[in-house]
């Protein structure tokens, strides 16, 4: 075994965590200037310059509120469950390439932490995991509330996974590889439609895999206009009602970072990745994924909640149908590019 | 590389969790921990809980699990399939055709006996 590409890779992935970590404390304070701005109000603009050192205060604050266990709630998965959450969220990002290698003290270092050959089904997998934390935290907190609110996430989550994964078939048959480094690399060629000469991006060959998995990753992060498993009107919170202090904000971290992963991979999948005009590079990474994330708060200051059975209904009933056409519509397409028809 | 790579996400997954604890620890000494039996009563919006906790719910959501594993299964059977797009070509198309349409009829009996409404 290589032990110095494994250390290597390691040390990638440890500050990748800190930097998510990071990104995540300021998507909080980014969210909130946002959704102020689009509702006509200034949001937090007292803690340092721009508000800048909110997240900071915010994180001082709730490490230092009671952490609160209720009397009948079962103690030992009550404290675990936010842990597990907040671990599985940031995983994902690993398998996120974001570069070609770069030689550093006269090594040839990947601007990647791994590349497996699954790594679409390992940040699927990941993802669907985060599950378990919402449903042992809102079953273990011994209120209705909370066990409500787990199942509505669980039931929400499951079946926006299928539309999930089912979406991405369509890149799988044009690439012939899971890799998200093989995947970017057949983005990097350009497409000549028309005379015209584009990128190879599969927004443009994936149009409807495109819609269908930005769907399905907002529902399968729990945020508005599908954040039923917390809906502050009906649920109190949904699966965190009983929590308190830092575990509270355990959910939180993990919705955010579960939003960070997503728009990377979102980037990386459909918008080319570190492809762009000029120099490629991390920048236009950053920039694709920064859309996705404005988007994200776009969504949630703009439109209002489903109803429960508008959700599961729109999962099973339109984005699962549509994704089974996306496959068949693009087979038949490669059948007869590659002259087997 | 492959079996360093994973080796990578179990170590990655280690210190993510001592990450999360030591956090968790840390906030031990900082913060105070005042306990009183209304304190830790079940959040009700004031008035006392009188129903059992773990309450029964509707079996729509165990219908919906049973759902999702076969169409997990499904997606994941896919999954070589497309990888193996190229190579298989017409034959897998139609044989991959054959295996969606067959659960598609399902998806179409399920829905018409009312499984997937939820009221």
């Amino acid at each position: 075994m290589d032990w110095e590409a494994l250390i290597v890779s390691y040390l990638l992935g440890f500050v990748l965590l800190n930097i998510l970590l990071v990104l995540m404390a300021y998507m909080t304070w980014f969210e909130r200037r946002l959704v102020a701005f689009f509702q006509d109000r200034i949001g937090p603009n007292r803690t340092g310059p721009f508000g800048l050192l909110q997240p900071i205060a915010d994180g001082v604050k709730l490490i230092s509120k009671e952490d609160i266990v209720p009397a009948n709630a079962d103690r030992l998965i009550f404290l675990v469950a936010p842990l597990l959450s907040f671990v599985l969220a940031p995983l994902g990002a690993l398998v996120v390439p974001f570069g070609d290698s770069i030689t550093l003290f006269g090594r040839q270092i990947n601007l990647y932490v791994i590349d497996i050959n699954v790594a679409t089904l390992y940040f699927l997998a990941v993802g669907s995991m985060g599950v378990y934390g919402i449903i042992l935290g809102g079953y273990a907190s011994g209120n209705r509330y909370s066990l409500l609110g787990a199942l509505r996430s669980t039931a929400q989550v499951i079946s926006y996974e299928l539309v999930l994964g089912l979406s991405l078939v369509g890149i799988f048959i044009l690439t012939g590889s899971l890799s998200l480094v093989e995947i970017l690399r057949a983005q990097q060629r350009t497409l000549i439609l028309g005379g015209l000469e584009l990128p190879n991006w599969f927004i443009l060959s994936q149009p409807l895999a495109f819609v269908l998995f930005l769907i399905a990753a907002v529902a399968e992060t729990n945020r508005a206009p599908f954040d039923l498993p917390e809906a502050e009107t009906e649920l109190i919170a949904g699966y965190f009602t009983e929590y308190s202090g830092f575990r509270f904000s355990f959910y939180f971290l993990a919705e955010y970072i579960n939003m960070i992963v997503v728009s990377l991979i979102a980037a990386t999948l459909f918008l080319g990745g570190i492809d762009g005009p000029f120099i490629d590079g991390i920048w236009w990474l950053v920039a694709k994924a920064f859309i996705f994330l404005f988007f994200y708060v776009w969504l949630r200051a703009t439109l209002p909640r489903f109803r429960y059975d508008q959700l599961m209904g729109l999962a099973w009933k339109v984005l699962l149908p549509l994704a089974l056409i996306n496959i068949g519509v693009t087979g038949l397409v490669r059948l007869w590019g590659i002259g087997a028809l | 590389m492959s079996l360093a790579s994973y080796a990578v996400i179990g170590l990655l997954l280690i210190t993510a969790t001592i990450m999360g604890t030591t956090l968790l620890l840390v906030g031990r000494f900082v913060r105070p921990s005042r306990p009183t039996p209304a304190k830790l009563q079940p959040y009700e919006s004031g008035v006392p809980d009188v129903n059992p906790p773990r309450a029964r719910f509707t079996p729509r959501f165990y219908l919906v699990a049973l759902l999702f594993v076969i169409f997990d299964v499904e997606a994941i059977f896919l999954y070589p399939w497309a990888v193996a797009f190229d190579a298989l070509a017409l034959y897998g198309y139609v044989q991959a055709a054959l295996f969606v349409g067959l659960l598609l009829v399902g998806l179409l009996y399920e829905w018409k006996k009312g499984a997937l409404e939820w009221v």
